[in-house]
């Protein structure tokens, strides 16, 4: 069992909880991600580690609430337990195996879509922690949407907002900043973008063009994530590659995107009934349904 | 009584069992027992237990049974074996015990399988499952795994007087008998929970959730945590695939996921958040006795079921007993078929099969008949779920974050064949991860090895 130890709203439907995990906690790096499991009925939700504290011995996670799972997951507080919490898990990002030197030399640019910005976090505080300056887009919904904004900027990395509608620093989206920046003379060498599937496929697009490094963070449909169902398995480079062993980062221009969006939409109908489920409150029992 | 033919064991109807998920086999009454192990001579010199993979003492198990003392007959059986209620359902005994049993010359053998069986769920029904341990001895033994091999190793070493911890992946202990072998052949709550609870009660700590290579690494399980020797028992869960175009579409799966979709996450009960698909025509591709639990599954999940093979019937490499309850629960064979494409459609998802139709060629190297394709033979079948059920390897997880832990060109790990000692001091391995994919009992066997080896190691 593992406790949560925090617990905080970060914007409708986004939620941050610091779980009780020292094994997880010792071992884990920038780039994974963990399975939770919340109770003896749930099923198995991949969720990329956000921060992770050695000495507190926790690990800490964000995630939206999208479906069944995640709805119920938001409704556990602060001593609550959940029943698994499996990882570090996948590859841990590139750059932590490079020479610090080569390293700061380059010049990084994080995208961060949506609830996305969580993963990239780490990464941030992890450059930023060996004195390696980097930029951050974050690109959000809406004002409200926006996370992790402060915290980014507290580490010292150059932040720059901006959402869909425009109600906060400016209207647009990811890849309109990401062309602005390169095109007024930031001479970036590596771009790694973390957000929704469709973010990720015009990031790479637009910098495929610019010839620019580019590293996206896969969120494929999972099982066990240790690799032994290939739930998660993705095409890059024309290889079949299971993303919780083999990523979940890849080269963003050898992704084939359409075939992952497609894997990932699988199981839209079935979410969407086990939501409705929820919603109609007296019928998750069990009882009537659960002999079909 | 006959000495030609054994005691039939009930089952459920074939019509009736199609429909639900619970066992298959109803195995033995008390006096059906003592009636079919009335039948067994008591060898002095039994070829059965040579050919037992654990060497369980089959004549004095059975005298007793025999004599209605089912209790004594567990405690036998509990010196050479920790899981005998899952040994008895899946062990492949015509090959093994029952295999070289004398009375199979002129008649059938004795069914030692289920008659193991009968006295493992006596036993655990009964409250009387043996726990024999020896005093502790203050030494620490890792076991990575919770399958077959590593509970047995664990279990052993406990016995001994070992503090033997097992560190799983997933959140359940049990690998391939929670994941793997579904419930109508394996019962996961009645069976084999109970059975790793009995290795808990002789003082085995399980930890679940623990990627050993990930989470930990077994340097520092050596180094920082204080063991004295491990035992790898991770077993073969890579899947295969084809390589096929179109094998990426939706609704392409491969066995692990949906056996494990289905077993471990429980994704056929609806009060389970895991979801399952299985469509209206499903094509399993394999022959071995994954595809036949895969298909099997899938036919209890409501669906018309096919297993795609491309040798002929007699080539299966499942056991008879398994294609014979596929074939009663309606499942259709296609032989001599292979797949070459994964036809999809607008949306991504599977529209069909394209197989190209195969004949045996001549005898290869290990004397199989070699499948070639008929020309022109190229046909689509009816499809909306293909099943890859073609085999699996280790996962690399372990070799690749151990220094110096040797693995051949399959990426099994190199082990002793009487040992299991690594490349590596103090590291042990058995079971899958060093053959490749085999069965329950051959790794119990070898988890048992390990166990002395490492006793003779550690006490020494």
């Amino acid at each position: 069992m593992y406790k949560i130890l925090g617990k905080r709203q970060l914007a409708p439907q986004i939620y941050l909880m610091d779980i009780y995990a020292p094994r997880v906690a010792k071992s884990a790096k920038p780039g994974q991600f963990v399975i939770v499991k919340i109770d003896e009925k749930g099923e198995r939700i991949p969720l990329t580690i956000c921060d992770y504290d050695v000495e507190k011995e926790t690990v800490t996670i964000v995630f939206q609430t999208l479906g069944k799972s995640t709805i119920e997951m938001a409704d556990y507080q602060v001593g609550d337990y959940f029943s698994d919490f499996a990882g570090p898990l996948g590859e841990a990002s590139e750059f932590i195996h490079e020479e610090l030197p080569v390293l700061k030399q380059q010049r990084m640019v994080f995208v961060a879509g949506g609830v996305g910005t969580a993963p990239v976090y780490p990464q941030v505080k992890w450059l930023q922690q060996q004195g390696v300056q980097v930029d951050v887009i974050i690109g959000a919904r809406n004002q409200e949407m926006v996370i992790l904004e402060n915290e980014m900027k507290a580490l010292g990395a150059t932040v720059y907002v901006t959402t869909d509608d425009g109600s906060y620093s400016r209207k647009g989206l990811v890849t309109d900043v990401l062309k602005e920046l390169i095109d007024s003379g930031k001479a970036y060498d590596h771009v790694i973008a973390i957000g929704p599937m469709i973010m990720m496929k015009f990031v790479a697009k637009l910098t495929k063009e610019y010839g620019l490094k580019t590293t996206v963070s896969l969120n494929p449909i999972m099982v066990d994530g240790t690799g032994m169902c290939g739930a998660c398995r993705i095409t890059v480079g024309g290889q079949i590659k299971f993303a919780c062993v083999d990523g979940p980062e890849f080269d963003g221009h050898l992704i084939d995107f359409d075939e992952a969006m497609r894997r990932q939409a699988m199981y839209k109908t079935e979410e969407g009934q086990s939501l409705l489920a929820v919603e109609k409150g007296s019928h998750t029992c069990g009882c009537c349904g659960g002999a079909k | 009584m006959s000495k030609i033919t054994r005691v039939p064991v009930r089952e459920q109807s074939p019509k009736k069992r199609v429909t639900n998920f619970a066992e298959v086999c109803l195995g033995y009454s008390l006096s059906e027992a003592m009636t079919e192990a009335a039948r067994c001579l008591t060898c002095k010199n039994a070829k059965c237990v040579g050919n037992c993979p654990v060497a369980i003492n089959i004549p004095d198990f059975i005298s007793y049974v025999k004599k209605g003392e089912i209790a004594e007959a567990a405690n036998v059986i509990a010196q050479a074996s920790a899981l005998p209620a899952v040994c008895g359902r899946v062990c492949p005994q015509e090959t093994q015990c029952e295999g070289k049993c004398i009375l199979g010359i002129k008649g059938q053998p004795v069914a030692i399988g289920k008659l193991e069986r009968f006295v493992a769920d006596w036993a655990r029904e009964n409250r009387a499952q043996p726990a024999i341990v020896a005093p502790p001895n203050g030494k620490k033994v890792a076991v990575i795994g919770s399958g077959p091999a590593g509970l047995t190793c664990a279990g052993d070493l406990a016995r001994k007087g070992y503090a033997v911890t097992v560190f799983e992946a997933l959140h359940e202990p049990g690998g391939v008998l929670v994941y793997g072998i579904p419930e109508f052949r394996l019962p996961k709550e009645s069976v084999v929970k109970p059975e790793i609870a009995n290795l808990e009660k002789m003082g085995v700590a399980i930890e679940t959730n623990v990627i050993v290579g990930k989470t930990v690494t077994i340097d520092e399980l050596l180094e920082e945590e204080g063991f004295a020797a491990v035992f790898i028992g991770s077993g073969a869960g890579l899947p295969k695939f084809m390589g096929i175009p179109g094998e990426n579409a939706n609704g392409v799966f491969s066995a692990n996921e949906f056996l494990t979709r289905n077993n471990l996450m429980k994704a056929f009960k609806k009060q389970y958040a895991t979801p399952i698909k299985a469509g209206k025509k499903v094509a399993v591709v394999g022959g071995g006795n994954v595809a036949m639990d895969a298909a099997r599954t899938a036919a209890r999940l409501g669906s018309e079921t096919h297993i795609v093979y491309r040798r002929s019937e007699a080539e299966l490499p499942a056991r008879v007993e398994e294609v014979h309850h596929a074939q009663e629960e309606g499942i259709i064979f296609d032989i001599l078929t292979n797949p070459i494409e994964v036809l999809v459609d607008d949306s991504g998802w599977v529209a069909g099969l394209k197989c190209v139709k195969m004949e045996l060629g001549e005898p290869d190297a290990a004397g199989r008949r070699k499948p070639v394709p008929v020309p022109g033979s190229e046909f689509i079948m009816e499809a909306d779920t293909v099943i890859m059920s073609l085999g699996t390897s280790p996962n690399p997880l372990i070799s690749a974050t151990t220094k110096g832990l040797a693995t051949n060109k399959w990426q099994c790990i190199v082990a002793d064949e009487q040992t299991g000692l690594t490349s590596r001091e103090r590291v042990y391995a058995g079971g899958d991860a060093v053959t490749g994919a085999a069965t329950v009992i051959l790794a119990m066997g070898a988890g048992k090895r390990a166990a002395q080896a490492i006793d003779d190691m550690l006490a020494g």
